[in-house]
C-alpha cells in the first residue's frame, strides 16, 4: 500500500543548505512564493496576519573581563502580551550567544540554522569557528532575503582565539562590529543607565549588576518590554547565565517602599 | 493610475480557541467544536484536535484548510521518522518539526494557530505554543484563538507558576490534579463561549498520560 505524500509536495532548498560545504556566495532565496499580481500588498497582508512579536530590549557589552549579554523576555503581538517568558538570549554553542530582537520566529530559526553551519564549520575546518565568521555568515544570509520583510535585530557574542567578540547584525544587511550595543525598543532607556556607568575594567560581578539595571531600568519606562530580565557573562570557557530576575522584584529591591509617616487624620463629627 | 488592490485573500478565519494544560504526569488539551465564515456557522461538529503521535496532540485554530493541510505534512513526516528509526517522536521532537513546517513557510504563512500538547521522554506533560510563523517554547499551559485573550489572563490566575528563566531556578510544575485540571479547562471555555462569537457549541477534551489517550465531550452555549 502506497502512503500518502500528497502533503508533502517539494519545498524549496534553503539557502546555501546541503550542497557541499559553503561553495562561493549562498545561493539565492528559494522559499515558496505566492502567485498573485501585485507580491508587495499580498506581502503586506500576509505580514499584517502574522504581526511579527516586537517589543523588547537587550544589549550586550565587551570589557576587560569578556562579555556581557542580557535581555528581557516579553513577547507582544500589537498590544497583547503574549508572553512574559520567552527564550531572547540564545545558545548558538558552548561559547557563542546570540540575541533575540524582532521576529520570534525569524530570530529563533536563522540563529538555529547559524548553530547548524558553525557546526559544520567546525566539523570541517578541525576547529571552532571565529566570532567574526560567524556573525559574517548570519549577516550574508540576512543580506539575501533583505527586503522580504524580515525582522531580525540580533547581537552575536562570544569569545574566540582572538579574545571577545561581539557584533550587531540585522534584517536589513548590516553588521557592525562594536564594545556596546542595545537592540530594541527599550533600547533607549537601556543605553542611559548603560553609557552612564560603563567602565572597561570593571569585575564581573560589577558588569553584571550594570546589565541588569539596564535591563531593569528599559522595562520600567517601555511597555513592549517586561517579565525576566536574564545576565549572561561569557567568558574564556564559554558562557554561563548569571542571574534571572523578575524585573517586578527587582523594582522592590532597587527602591524598597518607605513607610510612610501617618499623619493626623481628619475625624467626621 | 491607482494601485489595484487585491480583491480576493487565500485566507480566512474559522474562529474557535484551543488550549492545553501540562501536569505532572498528565497534559490536557481542549478545543470548541465550531466552524464559522464571518458571522456563519459552517458546522457545530468540527475537531480542531489531531493526534501527531503516541504522546503529541495538536489542537489548532485559525484557517481550517492551512490547519489541515499542515496536518498532513506532519503525518507524512512522522510516518517517514518511524519508518526510518522504528520509533515514535517524541512530543519535543515534534514540537521543533512542527516549527520548522511553518518557518518553511515564512512568506506564505500557514493561518494556523497551534498548540501542541503531550508528554515528554520523562512521562511528565509538556505544552508547547506557537505563533503562525513557527516561534515557539515550551510552557506550563497556553490558549490560542479568538478566546485566548479571554481565557490567558484566567489561565495566568489559577496557574500561574514561576518563570523557568528564573535563577535560581524555582520548580515550576503546575500543582493541579488531573480531574482538577478538566474542570479548571471546562470552565475557561464555558467562560469564553459567553464574550466570544466564535466558541460555542461543544467542548472536545483530549487526555494523555501514562495509561494512554482518552477524548471527552461536553456541551456549549450553541448560540
Amino acid at each position: 500500500m502506497k502512503f500518502d505524500t500528497s502533503g508533502l509536495e517539494s519545498h524549496g532548498q534553503l539557502v546555501g543548505a546541503s550542497d557541499g560545504l559553503f561553495n562561493g556566495f549562498p545561493t539565492a532565496p528559494s522559499f515558496e512564493i505566492p502567485n498573485t499580481t501585485d507580491f508587495d500588498c499580498f506581502q503586506k497582508e500576509a505580514i499584517q496576519m502574522v504581526k511579527p512579536a516586537k517589543g523588547t530590549t537587550t544589549l550586550a557589552f565587551i570589557f576587560k573581563e569578556g562579555v556581557m549579554v542580557a535581555a528581557d523576555s516579553r513577547a507582544s503581538m500589537g498590544g497583547y502580551i503574549s508572553s512574559q517568558s520567552v527564550k531572547k538570549i540564545i545558545e548558538i554553542n558552548p561559547y557563542m550567544l546570540g540575541t533575540m530582537a524582532g521576529g520570534a520566529a525569524d530570530c529563533q530559526f536563522w540563529h538555529r540554522n547559524l548553530g547548524i553551519k558553525c557546526r559544520l564549520h567546525e566539523l570541517a575546518n578541525k576547529r571552532r569557528i571565529s566570532v567574526t565568521g560567524a556573525s559574517k555568515l548570519l549577516a550574508n544570509i540576512l543580506y539575501n532575503y533583505r527586503g522580504m520583510g524580515l525582522s531580525v535585530g540580533t547581537m552575536i557574542a562570544g569569545w574566540d582565539e582572538t579574545g571577545p567578540g561581539l557584533y550587531y547584525v540585522d534584517s536589513e544587511g548590516g553588521r557592525l562590529k562594536g564594545m556596546r550595543f542595545s537592540v530594541g525598543s527599550g533600547s533607549p532607556y537601556a543605553y542611559g543607565v548603560l553609557d552612564n556607568g560603563y567602565r572597561y575594567d570593571m569585575s564581573v560581578g560589577e558588569a553584571a549588576e550594570l546589565a541588569r539595571r539596564s535591563i531593569y531600568h528599559a522595562t520600567f519606562r517601555d511597555g513592549a518590554s517586561g517579565g525576566v530580565a536574564s545576565v549572561y557573562y561569557v567568558g574564556p570557557d564559554g558562557w554561563k547565565k548569571l542571574s534571572g530576575d523578575d524585573v517586578a522584584e527587582l523594582h522592590y529591591n532597587y527602591y524598597p517602599v518607605q513607610p510612610s509617616v501617618v499623619e493626623q487624620v481628619m475625624v467626621e463629627t | 493610475m491607482t494601485k489595484q488592490q487585491a480583491n480576493w485573500s487565500p485566507y480566512d478565519n474559522n474562529g474557535g480557541t484551543c488550549v492545553a494544560i501540562a501536569g505532572a504526569n498528565y497534559c490536557v488539551i481542549a478545543a470548541d467544536t465550531r466552524m464559522s465564515t464571518g458571522y456563519s456557522i459552517l458546522t457545530r461538529d468540527y475537531s480542531k484536535i489531531c493526534k501527531l503521535a503516541d504522546k503529541s496532540v495538536m489542537a489548532s485554530s485559525g484557517f481550517q484548510a492551512d490547519v489541515r493541510a499542515l496536518q498532513k505534512v506532519l503525518a507524512a513526516r512522522h510516518l517517514i521518522y518511524q519508518h526510518q528509526h522504528n520509533k515514535q517522536m517524541s512530543c519535543p521532537a515534534m514540537a521543533q518539526l512542527l516549527s520548522n513546517t511553518l518557518y518553511y513557510k515564512r512568506f506564505f504563512p500557514y493561518y494556523a494557530f497551534n498548540v501542541l500538547g503531550g508528554l515528554d521522554n520523562e512521562g511528565k506533560g509538556c505544552v508547547f505554543t506557537y505563533d503562525a510563523v513557527g516561534s515557539y517554547e515550551r510552557v506550563g499551559y497556553s490558549s490560542q484563538g479568538s478566546g485566548s485573550t479571554l481565557i490567558m489572563p484566567f489561565l495566568d490566575n489559577q496557574l500561574k507558576s514561576p518563570s523557568p528563566l528564573l535563577l535560581p531556578a524555582k520548580d515550576a510544575v503546575t500543582p493541579l490534579s488531573e480531574p482538577e485540571a478538566i474542570d479548571l479547562v471546562k470552565t475557561c471555555f464555558a467562560s469564553a463561549t459567553e464574550r466570544d462569537i466564535y466558541t460555542g457549541d461543544k467542548l472536545e477534551i483530549v487526555v494523555l498520560n501514562a495509561a494512554g489517550i482518552r477524548s471527552e465531550y461536553m456541551e456549549l452555549r450553541k448560540d
